[in-house]
């Protein structure tokens, strides 16, 4: 489709006048690129023009000033590097937790009818609830230690990835099945390499959206109950009303949070290079 | 040497009022490519899935080399309609899959599916990724995989059904030399008549509601292609011509018959 238009506008047979005068191509990247900029620069200007007091928002200069001081020196007995490092340390833990023990449970539910009749109305009773809703009920079961932060982050990751990889098993072509059968796989090889791999596009797709509820579940929760930590920074910046370091906390989350988008978009044309292809 | 057996078979799906195959004898050995012809709803994919061991018969034996069959094995090679290829691995990977699965050594199955490679004409193809192949060659594969496995017998569920006419033609040439050398059994369904009158060394043809032989043909136009005449003489010779026709008037009449009653 794309490729035959490619190829006819690559080489016109003939030379047909443009009667439209030429226009400025942009590309998407680069509209999102200026749409960026033209937000800077009016917070830049609305700042520098002082019509807003810097104590309801400081200028870029001031924020970044402050980012370097706080890189270096730290704030609340910790550096941004410390604050941000408990964050992912955090997120990482419940991550690795969730991926080692959502997968088993998603394939469990997609292949067996005993499994499916146990976890399904666990998992569906429990992923609508809002985690800082369960929140006060960890923090009475297990204090506000460490413990308590990665268990609501894991609970909240565990759902998306593991109902993504039941539906992933349950999609299973058919025909591959059998085809793997014929050619005398066990039950535990058709998981391992036809069955996995299969649902492997959607079991991805499940840990990126996984990804994104446990970090805004992760800096909620620092919100409310941590002592470090880039949800604590800025909400303990909020109450001295040091707007700078709020700022500056929002964008850093916003960063991580786009970085790790990122990578696992990467991470999915990597490893499932056929997904989207018509095979 | 392999032996498939098919003694009084009956098929029936649950909730279904009438069997999709009633009372089915067939024997297949080697030097023999059965082929079997119907209509859609005649109970050939029924009859393939049953040989395969996909689904059991609701009575009757089937057995290979005296060994009953009781679900899918490596002794029964399977090709599918759609290449059911697996795409996260390339072209050597999928061909060597049996192997990987038999847990023969990476360099000894590779070598192996080099082989088969060779023998559908498919060298240079090896790490190729299976969404840059044709739809011929992702059949070749698909019969190379099957064929890896080192099956007593081969299964094929309309192979070359969804290639275009000159591919078509093409690959039934390349199974006609892939059986004659490895002479394995080939048990092939088709809905195609010049296709099952050329392949076929026994020709079957079944009749809908419920699913029976109607009619056994012994046919030679294979094994004349085998023994060196081309495929075009052999389709334009009278003889093919007139058992084409008688095929393809059996076919018409059983199809007449069906609907009087």
């Amino acid at each position: 489709m794309s490729g035959y238009e490619l190829t006819s506008t690559a080489k016109p047979d003939k030379v047909t006048p443009q009667v439209s005068a030429p226009r400025v191509y942009l590309s998407t990247r680069a509209i999102s690129v200026v749409t960026l900029a033209v937000l800077l620069t009016t917070w830049w200007a609305v700042t520098a023009a002082g019509w807003i007091e810097p104590l309801f928002l400081p200028p870029p200069s001031d924020v970044l000033e402050k980012g370097w001081l706080l890189a270096t020196k730290g704030y609340m007995d910790s550096t941004l590097w410390q604050h941000l490092g408990a964050s992912l340390q955090r997120i990482g833990i419940a991550l690795g937790a969730a991926i080692l023990t959502a997968i088993p449970v998603g394939i469990a539910i997609g292949h067996n009818r005993i499994a499916r009749g146990i976890f399904d109305p666990l998992i569906e009773f429990y992923r609508p609830i809002p985690p800082l809703a369960y929140l006060p009920l960890i923090v009475i079961w297990f204090g506000i230690g460490e413990f308590s932060k990665v268990l609501l982050i894991y609970l909240a990751i565990f759902a998306p990835i593991a109902i993504a990889t039941a539906t992933g098993v349950r999609t299973v072509d058919p025909t591959k099945l059998r085809a793997a059968q014929s050619l005398g796989a066990t039950r535990w090889q058709l998981i391992r390499h036809v069955i996995l791999p299969s649902a492997l596009p959607d079991i991805l797709i499940g840990i990126r959206i996984g990804l994104g509820v446990g970090w805004s579940t992760l800096v909620a929760a620092e919100l409310i109950a941590a002592t470090s930590g880039l949800g604590f920074m800025v909400q303990s910046a909020a109450q001295f009303l040091v707007t700078d370091v709020v700022v500056l906390g929002i964008l850093v989350i916003a960063v991580i949070a786009f970085a790790m988008e990122l990578s696992l978009r990467a991470l999915q044309r990597r490893l499932v290079p056929w997904h989207g292809q018509s095979h | 040497m392999a032996l498939l057996q098919l003694e009084r078979i009956c098929a029936q799906y649950p909730g279904a009022s009438q069997p999709v195959l009633a009372d089915i004898n067939l024997s297949l050995g080697p030097e023999q490519l059965l082929v079997a012809l119907g209509p859609s709803g005649s109970g050939k994919t029924s009859l393939l899935n049953l040989i395969a061991g996909f689904v059991t018969p609701s009575s009757g034996r089937i057995t290979l080399d005296g060994v009953a069959v009781n679900g899918p094995g490596a002794e029964r090679g399977v090709v599918f309609q759609d290449d059911a290829l697996l795409p996260w691995q390339d072209v050597l990977a999928n061909v060597a899959f049996g192997l990987e699965l038999a847990g023969v050594a990476r360099a000894e199955r590779e070598a192996r599916a080099r082989e088969m490679l060779a023998l559908v004409d498919l060298v240079g193809f090896e790490h190729r990724r299976i969404w840059q192949l044709s739809g011929g060659q992702r059949q070749r594969v698909g019969l190379a995989r099957a064929l890896a496995a080192d099956p007593s017998v081969l299964l094929m569920d309309e192979p070359f059904g969804a290639l275009d006419a000159f591919t078509r033609e093409h690959m039934q040439e390349l199974l006609l030399q892939v059986w004659r050398r490895t002479a394995k059994p080939v048990f092939l369904i088709t809905h195609d008549i010049e296709e099952a009158v050329f392949l076929a060394t026994d020709l079957i043809l079944l009749t809908p509601n419920p699913g029976r032989v109607a009619a056994h043909l012994k046919l030679d136009f294979g094994q004349r292609y085998s023994a060196g005449e081309s495929a075009r003489a052999i389709k334009s010779d009278p003889r093919f011509i007139e058992t084409r026709e008688h095929v393809l008037s059996s076919v018409f009449s059983q199809r007449t018959r069906e609907q009087r009653a």
